[in-house]
Formats: structure tokens, sequence, C-alpha cells
């Protein structure tokens, strides 16, 4: 048992780095073609238009996305409920292009700034 | 005591008493038919053929009229019940009824509300059951109004929420209108929603509607409370009354089911003796009691307790409310005790909707399941809304909230100063779980603030900025407010639909706020679009009935849902992903709901694209529903 988590977390150490390493090689990407494709793909109907999240849908991904590899990896073979992305239907090209738009959305102000939120 | 007339054959209650006939020779006959009455045909009495008639000895005439008809003591049944509303929807098989009901019933106690769609009728009923915790009337047209209510009554059904139905149809074949009557006429009228009601009848006197009434009413508010269904035929209705009244026989409470002693007092020492034990609440608190009941089982044992919004179970900001912590809760818990669970095993497994359907556990090997549920003691075999088998320890079939007082009872006898010491200890690291899980929804809700379309987080925040200081009730069933607003009232929150029969929101949010009316609270509605074009007719019966109601729509513009799945499908096939939106979509042209809303009697604004407009449109909107009127601001959204 013990052995097992320490085997995880040696693992997550090294796709962690690898993760880094691959996040400084995200390809180059066109932000406003990216916001397009995350309509048209329907990214946006489980993650939010702004890439916000929804509740029970899918996750916040943006602004500050996971690394470009295991964004690739986690979309061509989810492991929870996300449907699969193959590379048929979105090539890495457009992948390239979401990701600029996840690195590009708005970071939002503190929530001490709202004051709805601080009901 | 000479009847000029002899009574018209087939009329099953004339020929049951001299009574009847003498009422009939104290009214004069009138000399023109009226229009109305010649479209209606012959007397519905009037089975026997026209030469028949002829043949009458001259000087006789016929009886047209009567003044106690057996609808009026119907009337007496509803109101001895204590029904305040019925909600209804027109229908001939139920004339003398209605008639009753407006002119003999003084339409009060109960008022006859108008509705556009009979699905509308009890979904309303549904809503007010919600909030009043005991059932309205609903009366329908048989057949076809049976019908359309029928998903409705599913909903309620599986919600386990008490609806009261009436309907009319006529059994006798020889006193039927030709034409139109046929058609509506059945030989078993609730056999269409029998596998979905908890008792049905079709009574063939007014002592036995009397006796069916009391009867259903009872079942029908017997954990687990559920719709019932009477049929009231139309001979019963219209044909006079004896002179002898019949007997509304008295309505005791049948006692709720409890937990066994024996299963109660293993559960405690489970409870007790756990390290970690989580409460679940679905549909657990029936009333405002089980609300208070759960706060102080939770309060007791110091342990995590996950809300799944049957009900209004337990408050949104008690420190042990880890519903945002749920999977955590429920993978480190060594006891899980289910109240009114609707899917358990759904709730302990993981299930995954890929292109082969795979589930695992998530909760401990060796976790001690526990489940409390009245719906043990009714279950049936057709609709499969009873979800998959789970594995328990233990299992009551008994109403959770009659037990719990019994199973707090039973905690208190076995905490020791030791274990007490370490409930404290437990509860305040839930406590600061808490406090973080709601801090980082915060940040999530932050997201996306100005955005247009609007993100429902701020859609919900806004709102709220404006009634959290008055005394409000949330009529719908909406994610953001769980997470973020207030709640500590057993009404300030509905559940949702049951059978998830789209089409409930916005007539349960109409029924709750009839019920919410009198007690002056502020009902307010977040809408989602599809689910009102189902049958916008309800902004009419808000307006005509002057229901104040706040609306605010969430609309995505589409069936969202199924855009989702039709995403889901198209991935899989690895086919165009472009096409989600063909035939989900509610776009091109977009609906102006606004407009809609004033279309039928209510102030109705928007569409809001921009966030800022928001806060002033609500503003706006509440000062008509200050008024006791409905509104409805119409927010263009994020799809969830
Ligand atoms: C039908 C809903 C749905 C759609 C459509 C969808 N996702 Fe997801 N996505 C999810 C869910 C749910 C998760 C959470 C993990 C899981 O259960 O698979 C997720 C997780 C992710 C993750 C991992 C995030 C993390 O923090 O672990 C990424 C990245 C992602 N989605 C990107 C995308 C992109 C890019 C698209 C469009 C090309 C997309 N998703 C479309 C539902 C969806
Ligand atoms: C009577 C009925 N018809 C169809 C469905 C399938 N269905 C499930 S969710 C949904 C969309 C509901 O749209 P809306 O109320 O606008 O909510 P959204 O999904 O957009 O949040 C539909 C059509 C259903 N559940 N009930």
């Amino acid at each position: 048992m013990t052995r097992l988590i320490l085997l995880r977390t040696i693992l997550g150490t090294i796709l962690g780095a690898a993760c880094l390493f691959a996040q400084n090689a995200a390809p180059a990407g066109n932000a406003q073609n990216g916001r397009k494709l995350f309509e048209n793909y329907g990214c946006y109907q489980c993650h939010g238009r702004e890439a916000q999240g929804g509740i029970g849908t899918g996750p916040r991904l943006g602004p500050k996305p996971l690394p470009y590899a295991a964004i690739q990896k986690y979309i061509r073979q989810p492991t929870g409920q996300m449907p699969p992305y193959t590379a048929k239907v979105v090539n890495d090209k457009d992948l390239a292009d979401i990701y600029a738009f996840l690195q590009s959305v708005a970071t939002p102000p503190p929530v001490k700034n709202i004051p709805l939120l601080n009901n | 005591m000479s009847a000029s007339k002899k009574p018209p054959v087939g009329r099953r209650g004339f020929l049951k008493g001299a009574a009847g006939a003498a009422a009939l020779v104290t009214t004069a006959a009138t000399s023109a038919t009226p229009a109305a009455a010649q479209e209606a045909q012959a007397p519905r009495n009037a089975s026997a053929p026209v030469a028949t008639q002829e043949k009458d000895p001259a000087g006789s005439v016929e009886v047209l009229t009567a003044d106690r008809p057996g609808s009026d003591f119907m009337v007496d049944v509803i109101k001895a019940l204590g029904f305040e509303i019925i909600f209804a929807n027109p229908g001939s098989s139920f004339r003398g009824l209605h008639e009753s009901v407006i002119n003999y019933g003084g339409n009060k106690k109960p008022e006859f509300l108008t509705c556009c769609h009979e699905e509308s009728s009890v979904a309303m009923a549904h809503g007010y059951a919600k909030i009043e915790g005991k059932p309205a009337c609903v009366l329908a047209h048989g057949t076809v109004g049976l019908q359309h209510a029928s998903m409705a009554i599913y909903n309620a059904y599986v919600d386990r929420a008490p609806v009261f139905m009436v309907i009319g149809n006529t059994l006798d074949a020889a006193t039927r209108r030709p034409g139109v009557e046929w058609a509506h006429s059945v030989q078993d009228a609730a056999s269409l929603v029998r596998d979905f009601t908890k008792f049905d009848d079709c009574p063939l006197s007014l002592q036995h509607f009397a006796e069916s009434s009391v009867r259903a009413y009872k079942i029908a508010m017997t954990p687990p409370t559920m719709p019932v269904l009477l049929v009231a035929d139309g001979d019963v209705q219209e044909t006079p009354m004896g002179a002898e009244k019949p007997r509304i026989p008295k309505m005791t409470w049948a006692a709720p089911p409890q937990g066994d002693t024996g299963a109660v007092a293993e559960t405690a020492r489970l409870l007790v003796n756990a390290e970690n034990p989580a409460i679940i609440a679905d549909r657990c608190a029936r009333t405002p009691a089980g609300l208070q009941h759960l706060i102080e089982l939770a309060d007791v044992l110091q342990c995590a307790v996950i809300n799944q919004y049957g009900r209004m179970n337990f408050p949104s900001r008690h420190p042990l409310n880890q519903t945002e912590r749920a999977g955590a809760v429920i993978r480190g818990a060594d006891v899980i005790l289910g109240l009114e669970m609707w899917d358990f095993w759904g709730t302990v497994n993981n299930f995954k909707d890929q292109l082969h359907r795979t589930s695992r556990p998530i909760s401990k090997d060796g976790a001690k399941m526990i489940a409390i549920s009245a719906t043990d003691l009714n279950t049936r075999s057709n609709y499969q809304d009873f979800q998959r088998f789970p594995d328990l320890d233990i299992s009551m079939a008994a109403d959770s909230e009659a037990t719990l007082p019994a199973l707090i009872e039973a905690c208190k006898k076995l905490i020791t100063a030791d274990r007490k010491r370490v409930f404290e200890e437990r509860g305040k690291k839930l406590g600061e779980a808490a406090k973080d899980a709601h801090d980082k929804m915060l940040v999530d809700a932050s997201y996306a603030w100005d955005a247009s379309p609007i993100s429902t987080a701020r859609l919900a925040m806004e709102l709220y900025g404006q009634i959290k200081g008055k005394d409000w009730s949330l009529v719908s069933n909406n994610p953001w407010p769980q997470r973020l607003w207030n709640f500590d009232k057993h009404y300030q929150y509905i559940g949702g639909a049951g059978g998830a029969g789209v089409g409930y929101g916005s007539p349960a949010a109409v029924g709750a706020a009839v019920a919410n009316k009198k007690y002056g609270r502020l009902s307010v509605n977040i809408q989602n679009d599809g689910d009102l074009m189902y049958a916008p007719g309800v902004l009419w019966t808000e307006a005509h009935h002057k229901i104040p109601l706040l609306t605010v729509m969430h609309n995505n513009r589409a069936y969202h849902q199924e855009v989702m799945h039709l995403q889901r499908m198209a991935n899989r096939h690895q086919r165009d992903i472009t096409t989600a939106e063909v035939g989900t979509t509610l776009k091109n042209p977009n609906i102006d709901y606004g407009a809609l809303a004033r279309s039928m009697g209510v102030h109705g604004e928007g569409p809001i694209t921009d966030p800022k407009d928001l806060g002033p449109a609500i503003a706006r909107a509440m000062e008509i529903v200050a008024k006791g009127e409905p509104a409805l601001v119409d927010v263009v959204t994020q799809p969830r």
C-alpha cells in the first residue's frame, strides 16, 4: 500500500516535470481562432464560453491552463466523463489555437473587490 | 309529492330516492331552449328515445332543472378536506363539479385557478405541495386532460409529492352525449397513470365519493407521499342528491412509518463508533421539522452532511454542510447513512458515460451503508425510477423524518465523554473544510463575472443581492444559489421535478408562489428557457390570478443538456463535431421572453446581455412583485 503511494508520487513528479517541459514546448496558436473553435467544437458547452467551468458539466480551463501536453493527452483519451476528441476530429493545430485561447481568457478581479460576492 | 313527469331513465341517482324527484318538481321548465343547451345536445338524462318522449301524456313537463346536484356534495367533501386551491383547465366531463365549485362553493377555499394545460395544473399542485406540505386539488378533463397531465403526475410520483387529482368521465354509455363525450369516455380512466399513482378509484355514488376522497387524501399524505386520482363520474356529478346527505368520514392521519427499534439502535451504534460518518440527505425533510431533526443529528454527531437537494434538508452555510466536498467525504467515510436517497448506488459508485459503460465504487472498502427510505414501502415494477440496487448493511423501510428523533436519542445515549471530545475535534475540522470550500466557490463564481452572455453565478448573485434582506423563497432548482446563498428555512427551497420531466419548472414555481402568497413571501424563480417553452401559458395564469412571482430567465437559448449529449455522440463516432446545436437549440429566431411575458399581461423586460444592466432590471421587476403581481426579466446566459 505505502509502496504504491510512493510509486505514485515518483510517477507524479516525473509526469509533472514532463508537463512543465511540454508547456514550454506548447506550439504557438491563434487565440482568436481558438475562441471560435472552442465554440464550434463544443468545448464551451461543458466548460463555459470563457472556459470558466460549469457546475457538474466541466472544470475551469483558463486563464492558466494545464500544460499543453497534458491537455492534448486528456482530450484524446479522457479518463472521466469528458467525450474524447481524437486527432481525427481536432488536429494539433486546432488544439494549439484552443490552447492560446485558454491562456488569453480574462483573470477576474479578486473576490474581495466584487461586492456581490461578499454577501 | 307527485312528479309531473316520471323521472328520466338512465340516471342512477334519480332512481335512488323519491327526494330527487321532489326536488325536480319545484323547478319550472323554461319555455325556450338556450342555444348553449342545444349545443350541449339532448339533456344528459334523456336516454329514452325521442319517440318515447313524444308519447308522454299531454300536459307533462320535462324537468330541466335541479337544486342540489351531486357535485355540490362533492364540493362539501373537497372543502372538508381543507383544499385552498383547485388548479384546473376546464373540461365538460367535470362541468358539474366546476359549476358547483364556483356557485355552490363560492369559489373560495377552494378557489379555481385557471391553467392553460393540464400538465401545468399538476405541476403547479406539485410546487404548491413542496411549500405547503399538503396537496392541492387538480381537476382535469377525462382521457385527454389526463393524457396531458400524465407526465406531471409522473414527476410528482418520483418526487414523492402528494397531489390530489379528480378527473371527469362518463362510465354509463347509455347517458353519454353522442360524439366527443364518447371519445373522452373510458372504461378504466385511471389505468393510464396507475403505474405512477398511489391510489385511484372510480366512485359510483356520493357516499362512495366521500369515502374514497378521504381515503385517497390519507394515502397521498402517508409517506411515501404521492399523487392519487379519483374519477368523478358525470352521472354522479349531475344527478340531484337524495334527501339524505351522505356522510363524510373523519380524517385521521396515519402516523408515518418509523424505523424498526433494533435497526435504529444498530445504526446509532455504527454512527457513534465511526471515525468519519457521513449523512446524505435527498428527499428527507418533508416538513420544517425534518430540517430541524437533521441539524440536531448532525450537531450531536459532529459529522459531515451532504445535501442532494431533493428537499431543503440542511442549512447551506452550516459548518457541517460538506456538499461541496461530497466526493472527498464519501471516499473517506466509514459509515454512510442515506436518508430518502433517490440513488444510493449512484452516489457511492462512479459511472462513466463512455462507449463502454463502466463503474467503480468510490466509497471505502468495508464502509457500512445504511438507508432509511419510505420508497421501499411502495416500489412498483414498470417504471424504473427505483435505480440500481445498492449494497446495504442496514435498510429501513421507513420515513426518515419520522425516524430521526428516535435515532438522535439512541445516539445521545451512546456518546461517552471520550467520543464527545473526538466529535468536537472532527466538527472543527469539518467547519474549516466547509469554509475553504466556500471560499473556493466564491473564486469559481468570480470567473467570467463580466462576461456576456451573462454567467449563471453573476445572475444568481445579482438576484441574491436584492432579495437577501427579504423573506424570500427560491421556487426553482438551480446550482449556483445552492452554493452561494444562505438557505436556512424550509420554504426557501423546493427541490426538483423528481422524474426529470422537463416543463415542470415554470408551473411548479407558480404553484409554490401561490402557496407563498398568503405568507407574504417573495417567490423567486430562475427559469430555464427550454422548460418554459413547453407550456408558456403559465405566465397568463400568473397575471390573471395576480400571483407575485419574480422570474429571472436563465436563457441559454438551448435545450442545453441535449446539446451536450449530441456532442458526446458526434465525438464518439468521430464525425462532424460542429453539429451539436442542430435540433437542440432555441435560436433563429431568438425568443423574446420579455415580449412573451408582456403578451400575457406579465411585466417583462430584456433580453439583457450586459451584466451591468441586470441589477437595475431586477430592481424594477421587484417593484412590480412587491405590488402583488408577476414580473419576468429575460437574461441571456452562459450555457450553465
Ligand atoms: C460534454 C462535456 C464536455 C465537452 C464537450 C468538453 N469537455 Fe473537457 N471536460 C469535461 C469534463 C466533465 C471534465 C472533467 C474530467 C472528466 O470527467 O473527464 C473535462 C476535463 C477537461 C480537461 C482536463 C481539465 C483538468 O483540469 O483536469 C481539459 C483540458 C478539457 N476538458 C478540455 C476540453 C476541450 C479543449 C474541449 C473541446 C475541444 C472539451 N474539453 C470539451 C467535459 C467536457
Ligand atoms: C418532457 C421531456 N422531454 C425531453 C426531455 C429531455 N431533456 C432533458 S434536459 C432537456 C433540455 C431542457 O432545456 P432547458 O430547460 O432550457 O435547460 P438546459 O438544459 O438548457 O439547462 C431536455 C429536452 C425531458 N427530460 N423531458
